[in-house]
C-alpha cells in the first residue's frame, strides 16, 4: 500500500523551477530517503507534501489525501520536525509536549499515555521541568521527534533531522526511526549523511528539482554504476588526481581522505596501468591499489557529475 | 474556545511569564507613562513669574499690583528698580511677564482727565502661555476697574450698575484640570502601544525563530492560531486598563462619571481593533526589530498626534482633519470623554464602535491578503 504517490508535482517561484515534474510513491512503513543537495528542491517538495505550499501543478496524494484540494485532512495525518529546532527553548520539556499534545487535541487518558511516551523516548524522564533551552542537542532533536509524532500520525516528515548533531546521537535518532517505521509509521526523511541514507528503504536523488535516481542502497550501487571502482594510496594526492583525470580509461576521480577514488571504464586492463603513469613518468609512489564496493557517495558522486554534463 | 486554541493561549501566557522584560514592558510603562503624561503634560497655567516695577509707589499702585499677585495666577518673582532691568528680566527669564506701573499711576486714576495707564510686557515666544496671561491680566484689570468705580461711586452715594453679568459654568471638568481631559486620550495611547508592540512581537518572534513552520504543518488553522495568540494580550490589555484607571483616581482624581460596562465593551472593541493593526504588522514585518520599528511609529505616533489626544482635530487643516482617520485611538477618546467626563451614554458615540469595528475588519482583511501574495 502506498502511503504518499506524487504525480507530476511541479513548483515554480517566478522564473525559477524548484521542483520539476516529479513522481514517486513511498510504501506504507518504509523509511523514506530524500537526498539531494542544497537548493536541489528538497524542502519545496516536503513543503508540498505537507500541505503547507500550494504545488503550480501536479498532485500529490499523502494518506489518500490530495495536497492540492485537501490541504487541512493531509495536514491531520502527517508529522513534520524541520531542520530548525521545532521546540519552544522558553518552555520547559513538560510545557512543550503539553502544547503539542493541544495542539493535536489530545485530552485526557490517551494524551497523558502519549506524554508518558515522549518523556520515554527523549529519555527525559523526571527531568519534565527542565528549559528546553538548556538541553543537549540530541536529546532535543529526540524530544522534537516524539513532539511531532505525539498525535500518532500514518507519515512522519523530518527534514534534515539529524544537521548539527553528534554522530553517537544521531546513531541513537536512526534506531528511534526504525523503531517508528516498524510500528507502521512511514517515515520519509532527508539528509546531508550519506552513510545514514543507507539505513533507508528507499533512495531518491534529486538535483535541480528533477529526479535522478530511485532504488534501494543496493539497486543503487549496482544499477547506476557500471563499472567498477578503484581505491588508490598513493603520495602528492592532489597531483596524482589530476593526472588520473586525463586518462582515459577513468571516468571520474574523487578524493576519499587520503585516498583517490578512480570509476573505471572497460579500456581499463590492470593496475600496471596505474602504476606506469603515477610512478613511472610521475615518479609518485603508488602505496597499494584496491578494487572495492562502491559507497553511495561514489553512486551520488558519479549521478551527479553525470547529470551536469548532460 | 477549543482545546487547540486554548494549547496556545496557555504556551503564551508561560512563555510571556517567563519573560522578565516583556512583563515589565507591559505592567510598568502604562503607570509609568500615566505618570510622565498626567504631570509634565501640563496645560494649566498657573503660578506665572512676573516681575514688578512700581515707579509710582503709592496706595493704590500697590493695591494694583495686589490684585494680581494675591491670585494663583502670578507669583512675583523679581522687583524691578531700574529701567534697563526691564529687559534683562525677559531676557534672562527671570520674569514671564514684566509689570510696570508707571509714576503718575494714582494721580491719573483719579485726576479723571486722562487714563491710567500701566505697561504690561509679556515673553511671547509661548504663544499659548502669552494669550492665557493675557487674558488674566485683562479679567484682573478689569475687575480692579469696576471696584474702583463702585468705590467712587459709593462716596457720591450712586450704585454701580451691570448691564450683563456672566457666569459661565464648566460642565464635566469643572475645575478645568487638564489631567481629566488627558486621561482618556493616555488610555487609548497606551493601550495601543502595548497591544500593537506585544502581539506582533509574540507572532514575529514565532517566524524568526522557526516554530511558526511547526504550527503551520499542525491542523491549526490561522483563526484558531491568531485567536490563542491575541487573547492573552488583550487580556493583559484589559488589566492595563484597570491600571491606568486605578492611578488615575489615585493621582489625578480622575472619576468615571458614566457606565462600566459602556467603559468595558468600547475598551474591549478597540483592543481588539488594536490587535488586529498587531497582526497587520506582524504580517509585514520578518524580524522582530522591524516589527518593533513599524509597531511603534503605527501606533504612537498617529494616537499621539492626530487621535486628539493633546491637538483638538477641530483646528486642524482639512487634509490633515482627514489624516487623523487613519487611527483608531481617534474614535476611541471620543467614547472615553463621553463615557468618563460627560457620563452620557451609547446614544452619545453608538458610531465610533461602528467605525472600530470597521477597523477591525480592514486590519484583518488586509491582513489575510498580505500573507496570501507573501506565500504564493
Amino acid at each position: 500500500m502506498n502511503s504518499i504517490e506524487v504525480n507530476n508535482l511541479t513548483k515554480i517561484f517566478g522564473k525559477f523551477v524548484s521542483v520539476d515534474n516529479i513522481s514517486f510513491n513511498v510504501k506504507q512503513g518504509e523509511i523514506f530517503g530524500f537526498l539531494g543537495s542544497n537548493g536541489a528542491g528538497k524542502s519545496t517538495t516536503i513543503r508540498m507534501l505537507c500541505g503547507i505550499l500550494e504545488p503550480t501543478s501536479g498532485d500529490a496524494l499523502v494518506s489518500e489525501y490530495s495536497v492540492m484540494k485537501e490541504p487541512d485532512k493531509v495536514k491531520q495525518n502527517i508529522g513534520y520536525m524541520s531542520q530548525r529546532f521545532s521546540l519552544y527553548n522558553d518552555l520547559t520539556v513538560e510545557e512543550n509536549i503539553n502544547f503539542f499534545g493541544g495542539v493535536y487535541g489530545l485530552e485526557g487518558k490517551k494524551f497523558l499515555e502519549r506524554k508518558d511516551w515522549v518523556l520515554n523516548i527523549a529519555n527525559l524522564k523526571g527531568k519534565e521541568k527542565i528549559l528546553t533551552g538548556s538541553l543537549p542537542g540530541g536529546i532535543k532533536q529526540r524530544l522534537a521527534l516524539g513532539t511531532a509524532v505525539i498525535h500518532r500520525p500514518g507519515i512522519v516528515f523530518l527534514d534534515e533531522p539529524t544537521s548539527g548533531v553528534d554522530p553517537i546521537s544521531r546513531r541513537g535518532f536512526w534506531e528511534l526511526i526504525n523503531d517508528l517505521s516498524d510500528e507502521g509509521t512511514t517515515v520519509f526523511v532527508t539528509t546531508h549523511y550519506l552513510e545514514e541514507a543507507e539505513f533507508c528503504n528507499n533512495i531518491l536523488l534529486i538535483d535541480a528539482g528533477k529526479l535522478i535516481a530511485e532504488g534501494n542502497s543496493k539497486e543503487l550501487k549496482t544499477k547506476y554504476l557500471s563499472g567498477s571502482i578503484l581505491e588508490i594510496e598513493c603520495e602528492n594526492v592532489v597531483v596524482a588526481l589530476d593526472i588520473l583525470q586525463q586518462q582515459d580509461f577513468v571516468d571520474e576521480t574523487s578524493i576519499f581522505g587520503n585516498n583517490i577514488h578512480i570509476n573505471i571504464n572497460e579500456k581499463y586492463k590492470n593496475e600496471e596501468m596505474i602504476k606506469n603513469i603515477l610512478t613511472g613518468q610521475n615518479s609518485i609512489a603508488v602505496h597499494k591499489i584496491n578494487k572495492i564496493v562502491p559507497t553511495l557517495e561514489d553512486v551520488f558522486i558519479h549521478l551527479l557529475e553525470k547529470n551536469k554534463k548532460q | 474556545m477549543n482545546a487547540r486554541t486554548r494549547a496556545i493561549a496557555k504556551k503564551e501566557i508561560k512563555q510571556l511569564l517567563r519573560d522578565k522584560r516583556m512583563m515589565f514592558v507591559i505592567l510598568f510603562f502604562p503607570v509609568f507613562l500615566l505618570a510622565i503624561f498626567g504631570y509634565a503634560v501640563n496645560f494649566d497655567v498657573k503660578h506665572i513669574q512676573l516681575a514688578v516695577y512700581d515707579m509710582d509707589k503709592s496706595d493704590k499702585s500697590r493695591e494694583f499690583i495686589n490684585s494680581l499677585s494675591s491670585s494663583e495666577y502670578f507669583d512675583i518673582s523679581k522687583i524691578i528698580e531700574r529701567d534697563d532691568e526691564i529687559k534683562t528680566a525677559l531676557d534672562e527669564k527671570d520674569a514671564q511677564c514684566v509689570l510696570v506701573v508707571p509714576k503718575d499711576f494714582s494721580k491719573n486714576l483719579y485726576g479723571k482727565r486722562e487714563e491710567a495707564k500701566v505697561q504690561f510686557l509679556i515673553d511671547g515666544v509661548d504663544g499659548n502661555t502669552a494669550t492665557i496671561i493675557k487674558n488674566y491680566v485683562g479679567a484682573a484689570t478689569q475687575s480692579f476697574n469696576s471696584n474702583f468705580q463702585k468705590e467712587i461711586l459709593a462716596k457720591n452715594g450712586a450704585k454701580l450698575y451691570v448691564p450683563v453679568s456672566l457666569e459661565p459654568i464648566f460642565m464635566f471638568n469643572q475645575e478645568l484640570k487638564s489631567a481629566k481631559f488627558l486621561i482618556p486620550g493616555l488610555i487609548a495611547m497606551i493601550l495601543i502601544i502595548t497591544s500593537v508592540v506585544s502581539v506582533s512581537l509574540s507572532l514575529v518572534r514565532e517566524k524568526e525563530r522557526g516554530t511558526i513552520e511547526q504550527i503551520n504543518v499542525s491542523s491549526l488553522n490561522t483563526f484558531e492560531l491568531l485567536i490563542g495568540k491575541a487573547l492573552p494580550y488583550i487580556i493583559i490589555a484589559l488589566i492595563d486598563a484597570v491600571f491606568i484607571l486605578v492611578a488615575g483616581y489615585f493621582l489625578f482624581d480622575v472619576v468615571t462619571s458614566g457606565s462600566y460596562l459602556l467603559l468595558f465593551i468600547s475598551t474591549l472593541i478597540f483592543i481588539i481593533a488594536s490587535t488586529s493593526l498587531g497582526i497587520l504588522v506582524s504580517v509585514i514585518a520578518d524580524s522582530q526589530q522591524v516589527a518593533f520599528t513599524i509597531a511603534t511609529f503605527a501606533s504612537l505616533l498617529p494616537s499621539l498626534i492626530l487621535s486628539g489626544f493633546i491637538f483638538p482635530i477641530e483646528g486642524m487643516p482639512f487634509l490633515i482633519q482627514l489624516l487623523t482617520n487613519i487611527t483608531p485611538a481617534k474614535f476611541y477618546i471620543v467614547c472615553l470623554r463621553a463615557v468618563m467626563l460627560r457620563g452620557v451614554g451609547l446614544e452619545a458615540f453608538w458610531q465610533q464602535l461602528v467605525y472600530l469595528t470597521m477597523f477591525i475588519i480592514f486590519f484583518l482583511g488586509l491582513a489575510t491578503i498580505i500573507r496570501r501574495k507573501k506565500s504564493a
